[in-house]
């Protein structure tokens, strides 16, 4: 129980549980939306996003070049959410293009500023692959706060972006403001992304969003309770793959990553036998 | 009301009246452009000229809290399960009203019991039958108590009793004095309710109305709507707005 008591640990624990409360609420709208793979166009903007801030410290000529890196992700992931958002909305392009063309923009815009700003892409793989085992307090409040604002909101307003997810046409109807909800998921996943940044990086912060939904949709048919069992899910798999790597030499946000595949994996497999199971005794009844 | 798509106008200067306790079929083939024209009345398009008055004002989200919408079926399905509940209660969120009222939960149970699908409040809505589920997003419809109810090709894929049971609903609504437009490839079993039809080609408004009674002959490939045949009189023309009135 030592371990609990070292502040470093309980600062990585109360940011893995944040995380991991926070990003599947946000990923139950993007996979109804049927726009998972929106975190992943949003993650790498907010790569350059922290490049762009390397780039501003080392201009300030602050000590501490990391330090504009968060509020220069915070920045660019609301901006890429706010474009991407709008183009979709307008139709100037199909969602799937406008994601690719920001997975390629951001991921080389990123290189080109930190290389601008005299670091080398090795500083970039903290934020590409997560780095909470140097999580600070300050990054700890940072989270806190992202994380009640998208309590807040991802909860709060659930029964509006449900509709407006579930039936763009039927909510437009209703006058429900459709492209300022749209607008605040799409926020909200910046939001999101910027905060779950320290515990899984950018490359797999779409998997911690998307992963607990997918799991959780397999055993429920309820919107709401598909949302609530995938936000005990994401806890249990970032403090799961947070605490095992106390013990062992292993990178965080990649073995929460792939824990969810193989809880993924399992629930798929335990569901599959039991619709073989249901098809067996439907037909023997019938017979 | 005009309406272009992409570069292209879609709807020609349609103007079409609804009045109360007198439903109107929208008819015509595929590509017609009717689902252009009810969701262009809903909100769902924006008009590239003309307007949209309901209730004698000008469409707004003030408006919008007096119409129940039940788009095509194919429009409702999404990535996430939910269960018809879920989907009904919905409906009852809108301009000013973004947290569902405190007794939502029995309002859209009462509106799944109208429609007689009270006992799938609770079931996965893809996982019920085309009737089943064009019943729940009628009662999504119409638990907004809507004094317009607007429907885009409700029929489409739905089983004979469901058609039945949905033809009722609307006679229900009808006689309270609401206002119903309706999209149709045929009038099957809203034939009785049915007594005045606009029936659209490339856009245009071709026909107003008796609708044609003649079994979904505006539906087939290749229909002639320029010449007249035995059920349908003249096409009329002239430049409009779209009205509904009470």
């Amino acid at each position: 129980m030592s371990v609990l008591t070292d502040p470093l640990v309980q600062r990585m624990m109360l940011v893995a549980i944040m995380v991991g409360v926070t990003a599947p609420i946000v990923g139950t709208y993007l996979v109804h939306r049927r726009m998972a793979l929106l975190g992943d166009g949003i993650g790498h903007v907010a790569l350059a996003g922290v490049a762009a801030g390397w780039l501003a410290g080392s201009w300030a000529g602050l000590a501490d070049q990391d330090a504009l890196a968060i509020p220069g992700a915070i920045v660019f992931a609301i901006a890429g959410a706010v474009v991407i958002e709008r183009m979709r909305a307008r139709g100037i392009a199909a969602a799937d293009v406008i994601m690719a063309v920001m997975f390629y923009g951001g991921i080389a815009s990123g290189v080109l500023l930190i290389s601008a700003a005299g670091g080398s892409n090795a500083n970039l793989m903290g934020y590409l692959f997560g780095s909470i085992s140097t999580v600070s307090w300050n990054d700890v409040w940072v989270t806190v706060i992202l994380s009640i604002a998208i309590l807040a909101i991802g909860l709060g307003l659930r029964r509006s972006l449900f509709a407006v997810t579930h039936d763009q046409e039927f909510a437009h109807s209703t006058g429900l403001p459709v492209n300022a909800l749209n607008m605040v998921v799409a926020v909200l996943a910046a939001v999101t992304i910027t905060a779950s940044m320290r515990v899984v990086g950018v490359l797999l912060v779409s998997g911690l969003m998307i992963l607990p939904v997918a799991i959780s949709q397999m055993v429920t048919g309820s919107f709401n309770r598909t949302m609530n069992i995938a936000m005990v899910i994401g806890v249990v798999l970032c403090v799961s793959g947070v605490g095992i790597t106390l013990f062992y030499n292993l990178q965080p946000g990649a073995l929460i990553v792939v824990l969810g595949v193989l809880l993924y994996v399992v629930v798929a497999s335990g569901a599959s036998l039991r619709h073989r199971a249901r098809q067996r005794r439907e037909k023997v009844e019938t017979a | 009301m005009r309406v272009r798509l992409g570069g292209h106008e879609i709807l020609h200067d349609v103007h079409v009246d609804a009045h109360a306790g007198a439903p109107v079929a929208i008819m015509g083939g595929n590509g017609s452009g009717k689902s252009t024209l009810v969701r262009a009345l809903v909100g769902a398009l924006p008009l590239s000229g003309g307007s949209v008055k309901i209730f004698g004002k000008e469409r707004s989200r003030a408006t919008s809290r007096r119409v129940g919408y039940v788009p095509q079926r194919v429009s409702a399905g999404s990535g996430v399960s939910a269960t018809a509940i879920e989907v009904v209660t919905s409906g009852l969120l809108g301009a000013g009203r973004l947290v569902p009222p405190r007794d939502a939960k029995a309002r859209a149970i009462a509106a799944l019991d109208d429609l007689g699908v009270g006992e799938l409040a609770h079931r996965d809505v893809s996982h019920l039958s085309g009737g089943q589920q064009q019943r729940v997003l009628i009662a999504r419809a119409l638990v907004r108590k809507p004094d317009l109810l607007i429907l885009d090709e409700p029929m489409a894929g739905v089983d004979v009793p469901s058609q039945e049971a949905l033809a009722a609903t609307l006679q229900r609504h009808s006689d309270s004095g609401g206002s119903v437009v309706i999209v149709l490839h045929e009038l099957g079993a809203l034939t009785p309710l049915i007594d005045h039809a606009v029936v659209l080609e490339q856009g245009c408004v071709t026909h107003v109305g008796e609708p044609p009674r003649g079994l979904g002959v505006h539906a087939l490939p290749g229909h002639d709507h320029e010449h007249a045949h035995a059920d349908v009189p003249e096409p009329t023309a002239s430049p409009f707005a779209w009205e509904v009135r009470k």
